[in-house]
C-alpha cells in the first residue's frame, strides 16, 4: 500500500499564516500573528512559549471556538479527514461557520481537547458519566445505554478505577488527577485523530504529572492520534514531543525537531528559555538566568522583531525596525530571526 | 441527605415556633388594646360604655389575664384549628380570611410564575447577547422597573386599562361573580382580572432578578467547563442552557422562599389602590384597630408560608445543586 504509507505522510494537520486578533475597546490584540506548523498521525507536536504568547488562542482558532471579540483574520487551518464515502479530503477550518453542523461535527469526534484546570473544565451539576456520554452520543450515534457502556470503557481505558461505580459519580468526588484522567478520556471518547492538550498537567502535582503524561504517551501508543501538546514547562516537551514550534507574541519564532531545538537552539528567545531550565549539572546556590525584561502589553506591540527590546543581540537599527520571516537555519529546523538571514527586503 | 432534610425540617418548626412568639409580642407592644380602642370609637360617636361593661369584655376575650396566660391561651386554640374572633367584625377570623389568603396566595404565585417566565429568558438574553442593543432596552425598561413605584404604576396601568382597553378594572372579580359560587366562568373571570395585579406586583421583582440572572451567567460564561461544552461539538443553544445557565439558576429557587412575604407585604398598597380582596389590606386595619386575633393570624400565616417557601427552595436547591445533596 504504497498510496496508504504516502498518505500516512501527509500531516493530519496543517496551519498554515494563522492570524487571529482580538477586537477590543482598549485596542487590537494580536494574540496569533502568523503560526504555521503541521500535525503528523502518531507524532506529538509541542507548543512552547511564555504565558499570553499565543498558544492557547491557536488551539481554539482550530477548535474555532475562541471567544466572542477574537476573529480569525487570515490564514489555512488545513484538516486531513476522512469523509463519509471514505474519500480523503483537506478541509479549511478556517472557511466553516464556527457554527455550522460540519464544524461541530469535528469538535469533539475529528479533534479532542484536554485543558488546564481539571477543577473547573468539568461542570459540577452533572456526573461525569453523563458529560462523556452526551459527546459519544452524539458523534457515535449510540443509543443512552450504549453511550454510557462507552463512558465506562473510556474512564476503564485512562486508568481510573471502578469505572463502573465512577460513572455516576461528580467531579468533586474526584482527585484532581483522576479528574483530568477523565478529561482524557472525554477527549478521546470519540477515538479522535487529534488531541489537543493544553497545559494538561500544569495544575497537578508532579507525581500526577508523570503518571498524566505517560498515560498520554500510552494512549498515543495505542491508537495513534496526533498531540498538540501546549506548555510552558520544556521538560515536558523534552520527555513528550517529536516536534517542538516556540512562540512569542503570537509568532513562532523558532520550529524543528525536539534534539535539534533542545541542542542547537538558534533563535535568542529560545535559547534564553533553555538557559533559564535549572540543570542538575548547574552549581547550587547560584541564580538561575532569567529572560531580561517582561512581556510588552498586548496592546503596545514593539515593532520590528516582537523580540528584540528583551534580545541580547538585538542589532540596532535592524531588528526594531524590520519583521523577520521564518527561515531555513538547518535541517528540518526554522527560525525567524536576522542573526541568520538578511532582511528580504533591504532596508 | 436525609439527615439535611430533617434538620430543616425541624429548624423550621422552631422558627415558626419563635414566630408565633414575636408576633404575639409585636402586636401587644403598643399601648392600650382592642377594648380600648373600641371604647374610644364608640365614645367618639357619641355612646357610652360604662367601666363595668368594658371589664366584662375583657374578661370575655381574655385581655386581664397576664401576658403569658394569654399567649398560652392564644396557641392552645392556634393548635386547635381555632383562630379566634375578629373582635372588629365579630365573626370567626377563620371566616374572614379564608377566601383572601387562597387569593392571596393566587395572586402572590401568579406574580412569582409571570417574574420567573419574563425574568429567566431576558435574563438569559441579556447575558449572552451582553452590550447588545437588546441588553441595553432591557436593562433601561428593568432600571425603569425598579425606579416606579408599584402603587404609581396601579395607577398608570388601571388608568391607560380602562381608557385605551375598556378592560374592567379593580378587584379581581367582575361584579357578576363578586358573591357568586366558584364556577369555571368564574375562574377565567379571575384569569382575567389576574393580568394587571400579577405584571405591577412582579414587575419590580422581574428587574432584580433578570439583573442576578445576567450577573449569575456572565460569571458562569467564563468558565472553562463551557469551552469544554464547545470543544464537544454541542450546539450553542445546548452548551449555553444545559451547562452555564443550569449553575446560574441557584438565585430562582432561593427566591421562592423570599418572595412571596416580599410580594404579600409590598402589596398593602397596590391591592389597596386596585381593590384586591387579598389580606395585605385586612392587615393593615387589623393592625390599625388592634385586632389582636385578626392580626396575630394574618402574621403567623405569612410567618408560616416564608419558612415553609424557604423550606421549598432549600428542597430546590439541593435539587439543582448536586453538591449539596452529596455533602448536606
Amino acid at each position: 500500500m504504497d498510496n496508504g504509507h504516502a498518505e500516512r505522510q501527509q500531516p493530519i494537520l496543517s496551519v498554515r499564516n494563522l492570524k487571529t486578533y482580538f477586537f477590543q475597546d482598549e485596542g487590537l490584540v494580536r494574540a496569533v500573528d502568523g503560526a504555521n506548523f503541521d500535525l503528523y498521525r502518531g507524532k506529538t507536536l509541542g507548543i512552547v512559549g511564555e504565558s499570553g504568547c499565543g498558544k492557547s488562542v491557536t488551539a481554539r482558532s482550530v477548535l474555532r471556538i475562541v471567544e466572542r471579540s477574537g476573529r480569525i483574520i487570515e490564514g489555512e487551518i488545513l484538516l486531513r479527514r476522512e469523509d463519509a464515502d471514505g474519500q480523503i479530503d483537506l478541509l479549511d477550518l478556517t472557511k466553516l461557520d464556527a457554527e455550522s453542523r460540519l464544524m461541530r461535527s469535528i469538535r469533539g469526534k475529528d479533534i479532542g481537547l484536554v485543558f488546564q484546570e481539571p477543577m473547573t473544565s468539568f461542570s459540577a451539576h452533572y456526573t461525569i458519566g453523563n458529560q462523556i456520554a452526551e459527546a459519544v452520543g452524539m458523534h457515535l450515534k449510540l443509543s443512552k445505554e450504549q453511550a454510557r457502556q462507552r463512558a465506562i470503557d473510556m474512564l476503564r481505558s485512562v486508568g481510573i478505577p471502578k469505572p463502573e461505580r465512577r460513572v455516576d459519580e461528580y467531579p468533586f468526588q474526584l482527585s484532581g488527577g483522576l479528574r483530568q484522567r477523565a478529561m482524557i478520556a472525554m477527549a478521546l471518547s470519540c477515538d479522535p485523530s487529534i488531541l489537543i492538550a493544553d497545559e494538561p498537567t500544569t495544575a497537578l502535582d508532579v507525581t500526577t504529572q508523570a503518571q498524566i503524561l505517560a498515560l498520554l504517551e500510552g494512549l498515543q501508543r495505542e491508537r495513534g492520534m496526533a498531540i498538540m501538546l501546549i506548555t510552558h514547562n520544556l521538560g515536558v516537551v523534552a520527555e513528550m514531543c517529536d516536534q517542538v514550534v516556540v512562540m512569542y507574541l503570537g509568532r513562532v519564532v523558532e520550529k524543528g525537531p525536539v534534539d535539534q531545538i533542545f541542542h542547537s537552539a538558534k533563535h535568542p528567545y529560545t535559547q534564553a528559555l533553555l538557559l533559564s531550565i535549572p540543570s542538575i549539572e548547574s552549581e547550587p546556590r547560584v541564580k538561575l538566568p532569567t529572560i531580561s525584561g517582561s512581556i510588552p502589553h498586548p496592546y503596545r506591540r514593539p515593532n520590528g522583531c516582537p523580540f528584540h527590546p528583551r534580545c541580547s543581540q538585538a542589532m540596532p537599527g535592524l531588528c526594531d525596525a524590520q519583521v523577520p520571516t521564518l527561515l531555513p537555519v538547518g535541517p528540518d529546523q526554522e527560525a525567524s530571526c536576522f542573526l541568520y538571514h538578511q532582511p528580504v527586503e533591504p532596508a | 441527605m436525609l439527615a439535611y432534610i430533617i434538620r430543616r425540617f425541624l429548624l423550621a418548626v422552631i422558627t415558626v415556633w419563635a414566630i408565633t412568639v414575636l408576633t404575639f409580642v409585636i402586636i401587644q407592644l403598643p399601648p392600650g388594646d382592642f377594648v380600648s380602642i373600641y371604647i374610644n370609637s364608640l365614645q367618639s360617636s357619641g355612646s357610652q360604655v360604662s367601666f363595668g361593661q368594658a371589664e366584662a369584655m375583657r374578661a370575655q376575650y381574655g385581655l386581664d389575664q397576664p401576658m403569658t396566660i394569654q399567649y398560652a391561651r392564644w396557641m392552645g386554640m392556634m393548635l386547635q384549628g381555632d383562630f379566634g374572633m375578629a373582635l372588629a367584625w365579630n365573626k370567626p377570623v377563620k371566616e374572614i380570611i379564608g377566601d383572601r389568603l387562597v387569593l392571596t396566595m393566587v395572586v402572590s404565585i401568579s406574580a412569582i410564575m409571570l417574574t420567573w417566565m419574563i425574568a429567566l429568558p431576558v435574563g438569559i438574553y441579556s447575558a449572552v447577547r451582553q452590550y447588545s442593543f437588546g441588553d441595553y432596552a432591557f436593562t433601561f425598561i428593568g432600571f425603569l422597573g425598579i425606579a416606579i413605584p408599584n402603587f404609581m404604576l396601579a395607577l398608570i396601568l388601571m388608568y391607560v386599562g380602562y381608557k385605551y382597553f375598556n378592560m374592567s378594572i379593580g378587584g379581581l372579580f367582575s361584579p357578576e361573580f363578586e358573591n357568586a359560587p366558584w364556577s369555571l366562568a368564574k375562574a377565567g373571570d379571575l384569569g382575567k382580572h389576574l393580568i394587571l395585579p400579577a405584571v405591577i406586583l412582579g414587575l419590580a421583582g422581574t428587574a432584580q432578578l433578570i439583573r442576578i440572572m445576567r450577573a449569575n451567567l456572565l460569571d458562569e460564561l467564563r468558565k472553562p467547563y463551557v469551552v469544554t461544552a464547545r470543544a464537544k461539538g454541542l450546539a450553542e443553544t445546548r452548551v449555553i442552557l444545559k451547562y452555564p445557565v443550569r449553575a446560574a439558576l441557584n438565585p430562582f429557587a432561593s427566591t421562592v422562599g423570599y418572595y412571596f412575604p416580599y410580594v404579600v407585604s409590598g402589596s398593602i398598597i397596590v391591592s389597596l389602590v386596585l381593590g384586591l380582596p387579598t389580606v395585605g389590606p385586612l392587615l393593615l386595619t387589623a393592625l390599625v384597630a388592634q385586632d389582636m386575633f385578626l392580626a396575630g393570624t394574618i402574621v403567623l400565616m405569612l410567618g408560616i408560608l416564608t419558612v415553609f417557601g424557604t423550606f421549598v427552595s432549600d428542597l430546590i436547591l439541593m435539587w439543582i445543586e448536586p453538591r449539596m445533596r452529596m455533602e448536606g
